[in-house]
């Protein structure tokens, strides 16, 4: 009987690959522990093993056939192990299910984006880009216009980055400017700080958020603090960047966000961008800030495609928010990968309960667009602040204040907010899901605050 | 190596007796409430400074820890304006907001004055490998307390200088004590120069209470830097007379081992060259004595005479 090899998923963000290669033909035999193919991932080109045995009955897909989503069958392997036919199913099964559950990857429409300031024409793109070639579209700009601008990291260079952001960057500016570091982040993160002090202009990128935490006095006791502390005389142009918060089942050390953290802070720039125009507007404007700025990516927006600005120059200043919808019910306030749920649960909203919501993406979370929020809410009279931290302590928490200070006699309902599990979070997907804050409770309270 | 000129000794002899005499004003102001928070004095060390000066080229770069003000006064800063910093004054180098911990003088590539063990040791390295991005011929001293010695963050810095053969002298001063605990309690091994060793940092020992063994060590150490082979440790073994700082009795060790100290005091063996060579007298010195405590007193005059920060600096200098 045959058994169907399936399309991989070989990180755990990956959606779909590209067959590179077949290592086998149609009616050759295979054994368990045989390289099959070669599957080539937005990050990386790897291998992929028989774990049966049999012959090769048929292969489904081509050399150069691209974007097979996972879990697809790539081709049959006839076989007479029905112990191994068991367990195969019992994969498939499983991961039909998995299949089934909400996804929590960015929808395939592309995302339109709408800047706040309306007088504002943007040119966009014909084609659509990832975030992931946004951002490094960006560096590589900014690397030409400034030669005091370089890179470093963990597999910057050689490896074209842990998740391909700097890809192709060794090649054009060579290993004086696009530096691979040891695990190191205090060390390179300090050294980084100490050479933007001395005038160049350092883009520090932390394989994620969470191991930045390895370097979090640099950043705070040196790199925010030391202009104030030298009344002036030092400043540090420096972006620390890298995926923050949940990949996909990496779990509690590697799933952090640190947006409140770090927008804690005085003397640092926050920004987290949703789509891959305000990535490029937000991370040339980071580059070219003289402040240490954080720049908060998210590894499930990195392959999220999107126009940009034709515009070389093209910048989105810091502190000023995004409202990617319109709508008069309820404002909805939120940032990176949310801003996708958001508008998700804004179309149910509409569909089934006839409410027209606002969502504003904060683009910038220090300096924050106290403005914008203000505004929305004293004409909704409702707020609900979605994100993905922790709820105590968060953005969110930062807004209830500016609110209710602010715009307290407009509200009509108190304020909500939609934020992660307060608890470390947990490995397995049916509990990571329960973590995350999903379409439905941004619905559910954005109902809440509607009293329906 | 150039021989000391008559000025170069006398160079020597004049600043170091000016940090000595601007670190006893610094304690009496402090006394009188003038100076609050932390504040620590380099009474003792201060042939390691001094020395060092006498290697250094202009556009060389230096960063230190938060026992920072005879490194300034060292690098050729204005004592009157280092006084108004102590005293939280708006003519201050940090205009009142840095205090004794925090200084810096980017005009003189004085880039602090850090009030984290350790943190200024990345620092520096990145600071010498602007030189060595620039094409600089220049290096950077980064001084480090024997406390640092056992922070993880200077061997993330030794091991990234080394792998990129960064212009960067690390400079151990090694005072014994990290606050009130001993070196020997602190460090496995308390040779602390070879603690480059393992990423091949060569290192060496050098009596930091003769400033002569130090001016030769620091220039060999220097032009070893300067030709581009990479970073190099200095250990310069000194001795603070006083606490960790003002607040500190320094019970923790003898009168006896603080009087051994002080019989071998490094302004006196200076100053014996000096009347050895004949290149100055008694009476000479006496007066140059006087001049120093004179400029002192005027930068501690300056200072207390110096406005406080108005309301409105609170809010400045967090961006620009």
């Amino acid at each position: 009987m045959s058994i169907e090899i399936l399309m991989p998923a070989l990180s755990p963000t990956m959606t779909e690959g590209n067959l590179s290669k077949w290592l086998v033909k149609e009616g050759q035999d295979v054994k368990a522990g045989d390289v099959i193919a070669e599957i080539e991932t937005d990050k990386a080109t790897m291998e992929v093993e028989a774990v049966d045995e049999g012959t090769v009955e048929k292969l489904l897909y081509k050399e150069g056939d691209s974007n097979i989503p996972v879990n697809k069958p790539i081709a049959l392997i006839t076989s007479d192990q029905v112990a191994t036919n068991n367990t195969n199913e019992a994969i498939k099964e499983n991961t039909s299910k998995k299949e089934k559950k909400e996804s929590i990857e960015p929808t395939k429409e592309p995302t339109k984006t709408i800047l706040n300031n309306k007088e504002e024409k943007i040119s966009l793109s014909k084609d659509q880009i990832t975030m992931r070639q946004a951002i490094r579209d960006t560096i590589a700009e900014e690397m030409r216009n400034d030669k005091k601008v370089f890179i470093l990291g963990e597999e910057v260079a050689e490896y074209q980055g842990a998740y391909k952001v700097t890809q192709g960057l060794l090649e054009e500016f060579g290993k004086k400017r696009v530096i691979d570091t040891p695990i190191s982040e205090q060390g390179f993160a300090g050294l980084a700080i100490g050479a933007a002090f001395k005038g160049l202009i350092p883009i520090v990128e932390f394989m994620t958020f969470n191991f930045s935490m390895q370097a979090i006095d640099q950043i705070i006791n040196s790199a925010a603090k030391t202009l104030y502390m030298s009344g002036g005389q030092i400043n540090c142009p420096i972006v620390f960047r890298g995926p923050n918060g949940a990949a996909a089942q990496v779990a509690a050390q590697h799933s952090q966000d640190f947006s409140s953290w770090y927008a804690h802070v005085p003397g640092l720039k926050v920004v987290s961008p949703s789509t891959s125009l305000n990535a490029k507007g937000l991370l040339r404007e980071a580059i070219r800030d003289p402040n240490p700025v954080i720049f908060l990516e998210n590894e499930i927006l990195y392959g999220l495609k999107g126009e940009v600005s034709n515009d070389k120059n093209f910048t989105i200043p810091f502190g000023k928010a995004n409202i990617v919808k319109e709508g008069k019910d309820t404002t909805i306030v939120t940032y990176s990968i949310m801003v996708q749920k958001s508008l998700e649960a804004a179309k149910i909203l509409k569909n089934k309960f006839n409410l027209d919501v606002e969502v504003i993406d904060l683009q910038s979370l220090r300096p924050l667009d106290s403005h914008t929020i203000l505004n929305s809410v004293k004409k909704t009279n409702r707020i609900v602040t979605v994100e993905e931290s922790w709820p105590f302590a968060s953005i969110g928490s930062e807004i209830v204040n500016i609110v209710q200070q602010n715009a307290f006699d407009y509200l009509d309902a108190p304020i909500l907010k939609v934020n992660s599990a307060d608890v470390p979070m947990p490995y397995s997907s049916a509990l990571e899901k329960l973590y995350l804050p999903q379409i439905d409770d941004i619905v559910k309270a954005v109902k809440e605050v509607n009293y329906i | 190596m150039k021989k000391l000129s008559k000025s170069d000794h006398l160079k020597i002899f004049s600043y170091m007796l000016k940090i000595r005499r601007f670190e006893e004003r610094s304690a009496q102001l402090y006394g009188m409430g003038h100076i609050g928070g932390f504040c620590h004095l380099y009474i003792g060390q201060e042939a390691v400074v001094v020395g060092v000066l006498m290697t250094i080229h202009k556009n060389d770069s230096v960063v230190t820890t938060y026992r920072d003000h005879g490194h300034m006064i060292a690098r050729g800063l204005d004592p009157k304006k280092i006084m108004a910093e102590l005293t939280g004054r708006a003519d201050g180098y940090s205009a009142g907001k840095g205090g004794s911990m925090h200084m810096f003088s980017k005009k003189n590539n004085f880039y602090g004055g850090h009030g984290i063990v350790g943190a200024q040791v990345p620092i520096g390295t990145g600071i010498a490998f602007t030189h060595k991005y620039n094409g600089e011929k220049n290096i950077c001293r980064t001084y480090i307390g024997d406390g640092a010695m056992n922070n993880g963050q200077v061997f993330e810095a030794f091991n990234l200088a080394a792998l990129w053969s960064l212009p960067v002298l690390y400079i151990i001063e090694n005072n014994k004590y990290g606050m009130g605990t001993s070196v020997d309690r602190a460090a496995a091994g308390s040779d602390l120069y070879k603690r480059g060793e393992a990423f091949g940092i060569k290192g060496e020992i050098v009596d930091g209470m003769n400033v002569y063994s130090v001016i030769k060590a620091a220039n060999k150490a220097g032009e070893y830097v300067r030709s581009g082979k990479g970073p190099y440790i200095l250990e310069v073994q000194t001795y603070r007379y006083r606490g960790h700082s003002m607040s500190d009795p320094a019970k923790y060790r003898t009168k006896k081992e603080l009087e051994e100290y002080k019989s071998s005091d490094p302004i006196e063996i200076v100053k014996t060259e000096i009347l050895k060579k004949k290149i100055a007298t008694e009476t000479e010195l006496e007066k140059l004595s006087k001049e120093i405590i004179d400029e002192i007193k005027s930068a501690a005059d300056f200072a207390l005479q110096s406005k406080f920060p108005s309301a409105e600096e609170l809010y400045t200098d967090v961006y620009i």
